[in-house]
């Protein structure tokens, strides 16, 4: 057999070379074990598509009983009436995606330049220890859990709220919108680092080479170079603010109202479906109703993943 | 068998309308040799030229290459190459030395002792005796005895190459192949690794494909001429630089007119 | 040397200006981290004693210790850590080490992406319905601890796919060439090079998990229950949900309570940042290529 032949060090060969390959020419342990993993992984890695369908399923199944039958799309995109307990139930969830929207649409007015401001900063400008130590404190930053975060607005940005701008409740879209652009802030500057990171050192240098300061080679060069990469880090800011639930459930005031000003109270889709779920009964009406609420928001965020998805991959393209 | 006149083996490897692409990318078309054994066999060519998707062919690397297509024939002692059921195995048959020397984060010693291990050969004495037997073949025990247990991919280049070839060795190989060893080592050390390949052939039949022409000029029996994805023409070696060959474009460039 | 001209003058100056915003921009960002950290630490500080770590929630929760919710989070992590980690470590396998560039591939990443981003309230409807419900786990930390593990998957495979990508395709394809089967070379070399990756995204699901406090809410996190689990079947207290409770569910709480627990609730989960940015520094440092 063509084995090594330990002792002596040489090859102990027998048979024509024909039979010895056909010989070795066995589906060994290893080969097997090789496949078994191969299938062990591949549940693995197919698991995160069932897990995705099975969310959609699962909520589409117990709300599916309300959009087939109570769920009018005219009352649902169009009435301010969320009153799923009153004798006459209305189930309008316009107030409530306003109510999402308004929050959402501040704390990206906060976070989008700071984060990309930040990015910037942290990709372009910092060097060695400063950007490790800026990277961690980012990082720290987007660790924060969510009911922290609520938290922090209720006992600490409330009160702040009402003593600095004299209003009755400090529970409201400035207090909820500027907590969630500080927990949307730390994905957006990751991401928008990235794919700052991600121009190649080559653009710079060229640009550097004509002589163009820095600031310039970032504005001219980098940025146009990243633009999906940035785009995609701010779809994904939105997502974030879009979908999170706690902190909007704690520092928003939860009252159906279509605001006028940043001082007004709001309550979110998301927060709607935490503070009602537990007062349903399993399978009535207001309980399917949530679970509607829940497509939706499925939906919306699936949408918004998707685009920023393929956006990124945009670049990647190029 | 016949032997052939010039002393080499019977045919080891037989290639027969071999061509390879990459997606609808043509990357090497109508190759048809043989190897025999025991020779050293040359491939020469520019870059580009099919040679090292050629030497990724003959141990079905093609499976790990997104979009590789190989088309024709390989058989390895008379064995399609394409017909085994343990591509593993066959490999194992197989050993490969890449351009860039590849140390395995691993010590030095478990670099060489993997492949036997692989094959269940676990006991300690055994394993000694092929590490230190590898080593010593490819000119490298001498320098790495008293450190066998440090990171085989932070030894130098070209202590790094050497191991390579040792681990190579480790497989028992029926055939080496060898894929341009020299670009990162010093002329020192490739001069010592021709020294070990002229010691390899009695035992292993060699594939040494290299930009190099008079590295095969030294080294190989016969050699083939690879260019652009074509192949041009196989031969002896003597032949291919005293100017008994058929195409022109096999003198220009062993002449060093182009490429 | 040449002289510095008008335009190049300047130019330094906008350079530095902008230099100086983005500057500011960052600390503005972070700024809030610290201010709050501090905040916690003077008003929550104080409430932490053994006491406090080790005795149970008395009065309708406005005094008495964290115990039962502490010993809450650590059996939801635990069980999460149980399921997410084989399954996440095995898609990471297989998106890096197997699967090819196809259709397939394509949903499975856009499915991890999707995992992470649809809203955790969303997630918490899921727990309801498959777990809760369907597969009639009831409220319990098998049914919570399932709906944290689907939705923290995204970070296991994300961590551990990079560490084994930063695992040089050299090497592989070495193992290859020695007849080396996937398996053995993912043993062999893949994996000793990035296990440690591997574990600090371990690290880091363990804090996200910890916090996490919408998909508990009706999955198997109780507002009250003044002993501890037995199984994975009870129900249980836990510090995400038990902060959300004494700060807006129950009146006459003393003000410095909420802050004690939400400190603790933030230097677990911080600590467990920490730990894993300690650990991929020690990683970069240690070269073995």
């Amino acid at each position: 057999m063509g084995v090594w032949n330990f002792r002596s060090g040489t090859l102990a060969m027998s048979g024509s070379p024909q039979d010895l390959g056909a010989q070795l020419d066995r589906r060994d342990l290893a080969w097997f074990v090789d496949k078994a993993v191969q299938a062990l992984v591949f549940l693995g890695g197919v698991s995160a598509i069932v897990f995705i369908l099975g969310i959609f399923v699962f909520i589409t199944k117990e709300g599916f009983g309300f959009i087939a039958g109570r769920f009018d799309i005219v009352e649902f995109f169009g009435s301010t009436r969320w009153r799923p307990t009153s004798e006459q139930p209305t189930y309008g969830a316009l107030a409530l995606i306003v109510g999402t929207a308004s929050v959402t649409g501040l704390a990206m007015l906060v976070a989008v330049p700071f984060s990309l401001g930040a990015a910037i900063y942290i990709g372009e400008f910092a060097q060695g220890r400063t950007r490790e130590v800026l990277k961690i404190l980012v990082e720290l930053l987007a660790a924060i859990p969510s009911v922290v975060w609520g938290f922090i607005g209720l006992s600490i940005m409330n009160p702040l709220i009402i003593r600095l701008f004299d209003v009755p409740v400090g529970l409201n879209v400035l207090n909820s919108g500027f907590i969630l652009g500080l927990m949307a802030a730390p994905i957006m500057t990751t991401i928008a680092e990235d794919s700052l990171k991600a121009v190649p050192d080559t653009y710079r240098e060229a640009a550097e080479a004509l002589g163009a300061t820095r600031w310039q080679v970032i504005r001219r060069v980098v940025i146009p170079a990243a633009r999906n990469g940035l785009v995609a880090a701010v779809l994904l800011g939105v997502g974030r603010g879009f979908g999170e639930t706690m902190a909007v459930l704690m520092a928003s005031g939860h009252s159906i109202n279509l605001p006028t000003s940043v001082f007004d109270s709001v309550r979110a889709l998301t927060a709607t479906i935490a503070a009602e779920l537990g007062e349903t009964a399993v399978g009535s009406e207001h309980y399917r109703a949530l679970f509607t609420l829940g497509i939706f928001l499925f939906v919306v965020t699936f949408i918004i993943n998707l685009t920023a998805d393929l956006v990124i991959r945009g670049i990647r393209k190029k | 068998m016949v032997r052939p006149e010039n002393g080499a083996g019977p045919v080891k490897l037989a290639v027969k309308d071999l061509a390879i692409h990459y997606g609808p990318k043509s990357a090497l078309a109508g190759v048809s040799l043989d190897v025999r054994e025991h020779e050293i066999f040359g491939i020469i060519g520019p870059a580009n030229s099919g040679k090292t998707s050629f030497l990724r062919a003959l141990n079905r690397m093609d499976l790990h290459t997104t979009g590789m297509r190989v088309e024709g024939s390989i058989h390895l002692d008379g064995r399609d190459v394409r017909k085994w059921r343990n591509v593993y195995a066959l490999r194992r048959q197989i050993g490969v030395v890449f351009p860039l020397p590849v140390g395995l984060p691993l010590s030095v010693y478990d670099n060489v002792a993997l492949s036997p291990r692989l094959r269940g050969i676990k006991n300690k004495a055994d394993l000694d005796v092929v590490v230190e037997r590898c080593l010593t073949r490819a000119a490298l025990w001498d320098e790495v005895k008293d450190r066998l247990d440090s990171l085989g991919s932070l030894l130098s280049g070209g202590q790094q190459q050497r191991l390579t070839i040792a681990r190579a060795l480790s497989q028992d190989p029926k055939l080496l192949l060898l894929d341009e060893f020299s670009i990162a080592v010093d002329p020192v050390t490739t001069m010592r690794i021709e020294d070990i390949l002229r010691t390899l052939k009695d035992e292993i039949t060699i594939i040494l494909v290299t930009n190099l022409v008079q590295q095969a000029r030294r080294l190989a029996d016969r050699t083939a001429f690879f260019l652009s994805g074509e192949f041009v023409e196989v031969g002896e070696t003597e032949d291919l630089f005293t100017g008994a060959v058929r195409d022109p474009r096999t003198r220009a460039y062993v002449e060093g007119r182009f490429g | 040397m040449f002289e510095a001209t008008e335009l190049n003058r300047k130019n330094q100056k906008t350079e530095r200006l902008w230099r100086l915003l983005f500057l500011m921009m960052t600390v503005l960002l972070i700024l809030p981290v610290l201010i709050i950290l501090g905040v916690l630490i003077y008003h929550g500080g104080p409430m932490i004693t053994i006491d406090f770590l080790f005795t149970e929630p008395t009065n309708g929760m406005t005094a008495g210790g964290i115990l039962p919710a502490l010993v809450g989070t650590v059996w939801l992590v635990a069980v999460a850590l149980l399921v997410s980690v084989p399954i996440g470590i095995a898609a990471a396998l297989y998106l890096s080490e197997y699967a090819a560039d196809n259709w397939l591939t394509r949903s499975i990443n856009l499915a991890i992406i999707n995992l992470a981003g649809v809203p955790s309230i969303v997630h918490a409807l899921f727990g309801v319905g498959a777990f809760v419900l369907f597969f009639r786990f009831g409220t319990s930390i098998l049914a919570a601890s399932l709906t944290l593990a689907i939705m923290t998957l995204p970070v296991v495979i994300v961590a551990t796919r990079e560490s084994l990508q930063a695992v040089p395709h050299a090497f592989r394809e070495a193992c290859w060439n020695m007849g080396a089967s996937r398996w053995q070379t993912i043993r062999h070399v893949v994996l000793p090079n990035s296990v440690s990756g591997i574990l600090t995204g371990v690290i880091l699901e363990v804090s996200r998990t910890a916090g996490e406090t919408a998909p508990i809410m009706f999955t198997g996190a109780a507002f009250f229950l003044p002993f501890l689990p037995q199984s994975v079947f009870d129900q249980t207290m836990a510090m995400s949900l038990h902060l959300f409770v004494i700060s807006t569910q129950v009146p006459g709480v003393p003000e410095n309570l909420p802050f004690g627990v939400a400190l603790v609730l933030i230097s677990m989960v911080l600590a467990m940042n920490a730990l894993s940015i300690a650990f991929r520094m020690v990683l970069r440092g240690r070269k073995k290529w």
